[in-house]
């Protein structure tokens, strides 16, 4: 899933000193998955948002709303019949929602209510960690499942650099070197020639090098 | 939690089983947590961490709970109004 932390409450309250009615507008796909930008956090923000302004003397209307998707432009159409009648939005989905909305909506100011983080995974309740970077060229089946350019602090593609140290990468004691787990894993699996097929280069451009990337699917047009 | 301030509620307390004796077995703790998120709100948009506290008891203690509740109301009577109540009174 997609992944987030909530703004600063501070940084959200001068984002929003220009209005006095806006929508917040969450979104149930990853942001809820996340806890950050789901239909309950709508709610928390909102309520601290009109307390927050309350006690400072100004007043806030808020409209709460969560949408199924916000990346996805019919559920997007679904804001279309009141945005206008709004100062602003404030968005918790993830960047990629609130920009689609901004593009839909091109006279109403967005604003983001979150930091968008990474690709990852729920390690358990409260707690998220990486595991994808989205580069376009997959080599999870050379690499035991475990991928390099993530795991990888340096996403490395031969091996351990000097800065693995017991298993740990150099950037941090908690932070397990990636190579090392890959080198484990398939010597689990048996599958240590693997690391021969890889190509000590990686063509980023697949990756965000390339620019901005788009997928077209004939079969799906 | 929130919305008792929003009700005007000058404090809020949650009261909760005693730690190892939650029938939903860490629903308890969780609240916890989450008592410990508001109250970082609260605090941080100027109304006072204070103003939310948790208490742990069995529902065997009525006598500790009400202990607990005049603990609480002092405590809220010595903070004052909420700023948000304050405000509403001025503006009234």
């Amino acid at each position: 899933m997609i992944t987030g932390t909530p703004k600063p409450i501070e940084e959200i309250l001068e984002m929003l000193e220009p209005y006095d009615k806006i929508i917040v507008a969450g979104c149930y796909g990853c942001v809820t998955v996340c806890r950050v930008g789901g239909e309950k956090e709508v709610q928390v923000l909102a309520s601290t948002l009109r307390l927050a302004r309350e006690a400072a003397g100004r007043k806030i209307a808020i409209k709460e709303i969560s949408l199924e998707r916000q990346c996805d432009p019919e559920y997007i159409e679904q804001m279309r019949a009141y945005v206008q009648d709004y100062q602003a939005v404030l968005s918790i989905a993830c960047g990629a929602g609130i920009q689609f909305l901004a593009e839909k909506y091109t006279t109403t100011p967005l604003l983001p209510g979150i930091n968008t983080g990474f690709l990852g995974v729920t390690e358990r309740q409260g707690e998220w960690s990486e595991r994808c970077q989205g580069c376009g060229d997959c080599v999870l089946h050379l690499t035991g499942g475990i991928c390099p350019v993530t795991r990888c602090a340096k996403s490395l593609f031969h091996g351990p650099c000097g800065g693995s140290v017991q298993g740990h990468c150099e950037v941090s004691k908690d932070v397990p070197c990636g190579w090392q787990l890959i080198i484990d894993r398939l010597k689990a699996l048996d599958q240590m020639d693997n690391y021969t097929k890889l190509k000590p280069y990686k063509g980023w451009n697949t990756s965000r090098d390339g620019g901005p990337r788009r997928i077209v699917r004939e079969d799906m047009i | 939690m929130l919305k008792a301030f929003e009700n005007g509620a000058d404090g809020v307390m949650v009261v909760g089983c005693l730690e190892g004796d939650c029938h939903y077995l860490s629903g308890n703790i969780r609240a916890k947590a989450r008592v410990k998120r508001v109250a970082g709100i609260v605090d941080k948009i100027g109304l006072g961490a204070g103003r939310i506290h948790m208490y742990n008891l069995s529902a065997g203690e009525g006598s500790k709970f009400a202990a607990y509740a005049n603990e609480f109301v002092e405590r809220i009577r010595e903070m004052g109004p909420s700023p948000i109540n304050v405000a509403r009174l001025k503006e009234a």
